[in-house]
C-alpha cells in the first residue's frame, strides 16, 4: 500500500506519519499542499501539526488547499484517509468528517499517554497533545454516529482530559474509509517511545481502495 | 510616528565609552550609528563584564564540531552526524512578558540552531520564579509556561525535559533559560561568517516592525525595577507558523546548497546579525535599508537597523544562486528580499535608497567594545533572606513530606504535561521517566542523553562549590541513562557585575565551572551571559545553568529512574557525604549561611563511569541521583514513581560522618540511588540499604526513622498541580505593588 502524507505549511507530525505508514509495512511519500495529483498513492494521511498557523480556525484554511480537493475526490471513490489531530480538524472543517474539535475543556494544551478503545473494544496506548481537541456534535448527530457505528475511537474511562462528548476520540464516514482522530496512532509504531498499539490505526484502513 | 532620537545615556553607553566610539569613528556618530553601537556595546552583545572570565573555560575536545563563537556549539554523533546546542536567557522580557517573552525565547534559541543547519529535534528549560505563593509567580509560571508549550508545540519541536526552581530571589526577577538541541549531517553545516565580496545579502522571513526596540541595551542590560511596565513594547512579540516556514525553507537552502552563511536576527536586530557576519568573515557589508520589508512604512533607518521583530535570518548568496534562493522562499511563503551586498571595505555601511546614512568600520562597532574588569567582594555573611516554613521540631515523617510537597522538588507534571513530547520519534525517556532526557538517533544508530541543571541556592552558598555541583549532577543524570558527556553549554544568570558581591558570585562560578570541565574532559561548546537579574531587593540567586549533551550507544539500553520490582535490592553508590548546607530542609528552616562543602571531582567522574557502564550493560533495574531533599527524597521519588514501598537503613552513612538528619535529609554531590539484583549491585562496590517492596516508605537513620505510605507520598509530590493552576486568578498588571 502507497500511503500519501499531506505537507502544509505548519505540518508538525508529517514526517512521524510518513515513518509509521513504513512502519506497518507501507510506502509513503509527502504530498505538497498544492499538489493535485495523488495519481499512484492508494490512501491519504492528513497529519498533525498547525497548518497555516491554526490562523482563522483549526483546519479552517488547509481544506481550500489543492491537495484536499484531490483528497476529496479519493475519498468518494472509496479510498482510505486518514486524519490526525489536526488532520482530523482539516478533515471535519472540509466536511468529510461529522462534527468539530473545540478548545480543551481545561483551555490547556494536553499531552499525554491516553488509552482508546476501538470500536471492538480492544484497548490501544496511544499518545494525545493537543489544545483544541474536544469532539463535539449536536445531540441528534451524536445519536445518528452511534446508530451507524461511526464512532471510531473512544477515550477509556478516565482518559478524556479534553472534555469530548460522549467520549469520542475519533470518528469514521458512513462508508468507514475516512476516519479521523486527535491522538496520535503516528507516535505508538515504535516500542522504544512507549507504545506499538498505533499501527492498529493504519492497519485498520488497509482495506479500504479507490 | 517615529521614536525620538535618544543620547548615549539614554541608550546605555557611558560617557567614557561615548568618548571611545568618537575616537574611533574620527567623529560624532550620527542616529543612526549611535543606535547600532548602543546595542553592540551593550553588556547582551559585547558581553563586556564576563568576556575575560569565559576565557578561562576549556573550549576544545575531539568530538567538538563548532565551539564559541558560532550560532550554537555542535558535538559529533558518528556516522558523519553532529548534535548542536545552546541555552540562551530571555529573563526579562519574561518578567515584563510572560508569554511572549518565553515564546520568542525558544523562537531565538530555535533559530539559533538551525542558523547552522541542523534540524531542531528538542527543547529543555530551566525556569526560576518567586515563591509559589507570590500571586506574581504564578502569573510568570502560567505565562512563561503557556508561552513555551505555544511556541515549541505549534513549531514541531517537543519538549523533552528541564527543571524549575521557586525562590524568594526571583521574585521580580524571574529567569526563562530555553535550551534546543539539534541534528545535522556534519558536512551540511554551515557558519555564519560572511564571504565571498560582491555576494547578495538576502533577508528571508518576517517583515521588520517596531517590536523589541533596545530590547538588548533597555531591557537586557539593566536592572528591573519601577515603571517596567512601560518597557513592555521592548519585548518582541513571537510567531511560531512564521519561524516554522522559515525553519523549513532554510534547511531546504542549505540542503540543496544555497547559501554562502546564514546567521539569525536575534538580539539588536539587523545591526548585529550584520556586523557579527562581517566580523567574523573579516569583509564589510552595506546594508539598504529601502530594501528592507517593512510593518510600518514610515520606519526611521536606525529603528530599521536595530528592530527586533522575530522570525527573520540573514544570508549571503552567491549572485547566480540569488534567483533559486528567492523561489525557495516563495515556496515556503515566506518573505524574501536583497538587502545588500558583502563588500571588501571592512565597513558596514548603511544605505537608504542609496544613500549613505550610517558608515562604522567593523572592528570598531562589533570588537570594539572595552572589556571590564570586576572588582569583585566575597560577602560578609548570607545577603538573601531566611524564612521559616517548617518547624524544626517536625518529626521525619513530617519533614519527609514538606520536602516532597516543596515546589522545587515536587513533580512538574503540571508543567510539561503542557508540552508536546513526543513529536519527532525521538523521546526514548519522557519527563520525570528518567534522570535526564534520551532521544534516540536512528540515522546514527545510537542516542543522547540530555540534562539541564543549576541550583542557585547552593551555588549562592559557595559559587566556586556549587557551580561545580551543578555540572557533576548534569553528569551523574546523564550516567543514570547511560550517556557519557560529550559537551557542556551553558547560561549565566547574575546580577548587576558593577556591584562587588554579584562580581564575586560571577567570578568564582565562572572558575568552578572551568575547573570541573576541566577535570571532566568535557569541552564548553558555547555559552550565553544574563547580567544585571536583579529586583528592587537585591540580586537573584547566582544561576549558572549548565546543560550536557551525552551519547550512549544504544536506545534499547537504559534505565528508568524509579524501581521496577518488588524484592529488588535498593542501593547507594558514589562518594555521598550528605551536609545540611544549602539544602532545601536548611532553607524551609529559615537557616541558609555562606558554605559548601567541596567535591571530589574525581571520585564523583569515577562513580559515574560504573553507573554508566552498569546501565548500559543492563546490571541496574533504575538509577537515580540524589539531589534536592537528599536520599530520604531521592528514595521516596523511586518509590511514587513505581507505586511500589521500600524499606531502608541509613545507619551505614555514620561512617561518612554524616549525622541521622543528614543521613535522611542532607544534600550533597556524588550520590546515586541504584535498584536491582542484589549481587549485582555489591558487584558494583555499590553499598546495599534496603529492598522494594510493600505499600508504605520506611527508613532508619540511628536514632531518626520514618514511615509513610506511598500514597501519602505521591499527593505530596503531586501537589504542585493544583497550587499552580491558581494561577487562574487576575494577573497583576504591574511589577510590584507600592513600596
Amino acid at each position: 500500500m502507497i500511503w500519501g502524507v499531506l505537507q502544509f505549511p505548519g505540518s508538525c507530525d508529517e514526517r512521524d506519519a510518513l515513518n509509521a505508514c513504513e512502519v506497518v509495512g507501507g510506502e509513503a511519500r509527502l504530498i505538497w499542499h498544492e499538489e493535485r495529483d495523488l495519481s499512484g498513492v492508494d490512501g491519504v494521511v492528513v497529519p498533525g501539526g498547525f497548518s497555516y498557523g491554526d490562523y482563522l480556525r483549526a483546519g479552517a484554511i488547509a481544506r481550500f488547499s489543492p491537495a484536499m480537493e484531490a483528497v476529496a475526490d479519493l475519498a468518494a471513490a472509496g479510498g482510505p484517509v486518514l486524519g490526525i489531530c489536526n488532520g482530523f480538524q482539516v478533515l471535519c472543517e472540509a466536511g468529510l468528517l461529522p462534527g468539530a474539535l473545540l478548545r480543551n475543556q481545561e483551555l490547556r494544551f494536553i499531552c499525554k499517554q491516553a488509552d482508546l478503545l476501538d470500536s471492538d473494544g480492544a484497548t490501544l496506548s496511544v499518545p494525545m497533545k493537543h489544545g483544541e481537541g474536544r469532539y463535539y456534535a449536536p445531540e441528534e448527530m451524536l445519536d445518528a454516529l452511534e446508530a451507524n457505528g461511526q464512532v471510531a475511537y473512544r477515550y477509556a474511562d478516565g482518559h478524556n482530559s479534553n472534555g469530548s462528548v460522549r467520549d469520542i476520540a475519533g470518528v469514521r464516514n458512513e462508508r468507514g474509509n475516512v476516519v479521523g482522530l486527535m491522538p496520535h496512532p503516528e507516535h505508538a509504531v515504535d516500542p522504544l517511545t512507549g507504545s506499538i498499539d498505533g499501527r492498529q490505526v493504519f492497519e485498520a484502513l488497509e482495506g479500504f481502495t479507490s | 510616528m517615529s521614536a525620538q532620537p535618544a543620547t548615549h545615556r539614554e541608550l546605555g553607553l557611558t560617557d567614557s565609552e561615548f568618548e571611545l566610539i568618537v575616537e574611533k569613528m574620527g567623529r560624532e556618530p550620527n542616529t543612526v550609528e549611535l543606535a547600532m553601537f548602543s546595542l553592540l556595546w551593550s553588556e547582551h552583545c559585547a558581553y563586556k563584564h564576563s568576556r575575560k572570565l569565559l576565557g578561562k573555560l576549556p573550549t576544545d575536545g575531539p568530538r567538538v564540531v563548532m565551539g564559541p563563537g558560532e550560532n550554537a556549539g555542535a558535538v559529533d554523533v558518528g556516522s558523519g552526524f553532529a548534535v548542536a546546542f545552546k541555552v540562551e536567557s530571555h529573563n526579562h522580557p519574561s518578567a515584563v512578558e510572560p508569554f511572549q517573552g518565553a515564546a520568542t525565547g525558544v523562537g531565538g534559541i530555535l533559530r539559533d540552531v538551525f542558523a547552522i543547519g541542523a534540524r531542531p529535534i528538542a527543547i529543555l528549560d530551566s525556569l526560576r520564579f518567586g515563591e509559589l505563593d507570590s500571586v506574581r509567580s504564578r502569573h510568570l509560571l502560567d505565562g512563561a509556561v503557556r508561552g513555551i508549550g505555544h511556541y515549541g508545540n505549534s513549531i514541531g519541536v517537543p519538549n523533552v525535559g528541564g527543571e524549575i526552581y521557586f525562590e524568594e530571589p526571583y521574585e521580580h526577577n524571574c529567569l526563562v533559560n530555553a535550551m534546543c538541541i539539534g541534528f545535522a549531517k556534519t558536512e551540511e553545516m554551515v557558519r555564519a561568517a560572511a564571504a565571498g565580496i560582491g555576494n547578495t545579502v538576502v533577508l528571508m522571513g518576517a517583515t521588520t516592525g517596531r517590536d523589541g526596540i533596545g530590547g538588548a541595551s533597555v531591557l537586557a542590560s539593566a536592572e528591573l525595577g519601577e515603571g517596567d511596565d512601560a518597557k513592555r513594547p521592548t519585548v518582541q512579540v513571537g510567531d511560531p507558523f512564521e519561524e516554522s516556514k522559515v525553519l523549513e525553507c532554510c534547511l531546504e537552502l542549505l540542503e540543496k546548497g544555497l547559501l554562502v552563511s546564514l546567521q539569525d536576527l536575534g538580539a539588536a536586530g539587523l545591526t548585529s546579525s550584520a556586523g557579527e557576519m562581517a566580523s567574523a568573515g573579516g569583509v564589510g557589508i552595506d546594508i539598504d535599508v529601502a530594501a528592507v520589508p517593512l510593518r510600518e512604512a514610515d520606519m526611521e533607518p536606525f529603528e530599521i537597523m536595530v528592530s527586533e521583530s522575530q522570525e527573520r535570518m540573514l544570508a549571503v548568496v552567491e549572485p547566480s544562486k540569488v534567483e533559486a534562493v528567492l523561489t525557495v522562499c516563495d515556496k515556503w511563503q515566506t518573505g524574501s528580499a536583497e538587502i545588500g551586498v558583502v563588500t571588501d571595505s571592512g565597513h558596514v555601511r548603511i544605505l537608504k535608497a542609496g544613500e549613505v546614512v550610517g558608515d562604522m568600520p567593523v572592528e570598531a562597532l562589533v570588537d570594539g567594545c572595552p572589556l571590564y574588569d570586576l572588582a569583585p567582594a566575597a560577602p560578609a555573611a548570607w545577603i538573601y533572606g531566611n524564612k521559616r516554613t517548617l518547624d524544626p521540631d517536625a518529626d521525619s515523617a513530617e519533614t519527609l513530606l514538606a520536602l516532597l510537597a516543596a515546589p522545587s522538588i515536587a513533580s512538574k507534571k503540571w508543567v510539561f504535561q503542557q508540552y508536546d513530547q513526543v513529536v519527532g520519534s525521538r523521546t526514548v525517556r519522557r519527563p520525570e521517566a528518567a534522570d535526564a532526557a534520551v532521544l534516540q538517533l536512528p540515522e546514527s544508530g545510537n542516542a543522547i542523553g540530555v540534562s539541564i541543571d543549576g541550583n542557585g541556592r547552593r551555588v549562592a552558598c559557595e559559587p566556586f562549590n556549587g557551580t561545580v555541583e551543578a555540572v557533576l549532577e548534569c553528569a551523574q543524570n546523564l550516567a543514570c541513562v547511560g550517556a557519557e558527556p560529550l559537551g557542556l553549554t551553558n547560561c549565566l544568570n547574575f546580577g548587576n557585575p558593577e556591584k562587588p558581591v554579584p562580581a564575586w558570585q560571577l567570578d568564582r562560578a565562572i572558575s568552578g565551572l572551568a575547573s570541573v570541565c576541566e577535570q571532566l574532559g568535557v569541552p564548553v561548546v558555547g555559552g550565553n551571559v544574563s547580567l544585571y537579574n536583579e529586583g528592587p531587593d537585591g540580586p537573584i540567586y547566582p544561576t549558572p545553568v549548565v546543560a550536557m549533551v551525552g551519547e550512549l550507544p544504544d536506545p534499547a539500553k537504559t534505565a528508568p529512574s524509579s524501581f521496577q520490582r518488588e524484592g529488588d535490592a535498593i542501593a547507594l553508590l558514589g562518594p555521598f557525604a550528605p551536609t545540611m548546607h544549602g539544602s532545601e530542609l536548611t532553607k524551609q528552616r529559615g537557616e541558609l549561611e555562606l558554605g559548601l562543602p567541596e567535591p571530589d571531582v574525581a571520585a564523583v567522574a569515577a562513580a559515574c563511569a560504573i553507573v554508566r557502564d552498569a546501565v548500559r550493560s543492563g546490571r541496574v533495574a533504575s538509577a537515580h541521583d540524589v539531589s534536592d531533599g537528599g536520599l530520604a527524597s531521592a528514595l521516596a521519588e523511586c518509590s511514587i514513581g513505581a507505586g511500589i514501598g521500600l524499606r531502608a537503613d541509613l545507619q551505614d552513612l555514620r561512617e561518612r560522618g554524616c549525622t541521622p538528619e543528614e543521613a535522611l535529609f542532607g544534600e550533597g554531590t556524588g550520590g546515586f540511588v541504584l535498584s536491582g539484583d542484589r549481587a549485582e549491585l555489591e558487584a558494583l562496590g555499590a553499598l546495599i540499604i534496603g529492598t522494594v517492596g510493600g505499600t508504605t516508605i520506611e527508613l532508619a537513620a540511628g536514632d531518626r526513622s520514618l514511615i509513610v505510605g506511598v500514597t501519602d507520598a505521591t499527593e505530596a509530590w503531586r501537589s504542585l498541580d493544583a497550587r499552580a493552576e491558581s494561577a487562574a486568578e487576575p494577573p497583576r498588571r504591574r511589577l510590584r505593588s507600592a513600596p
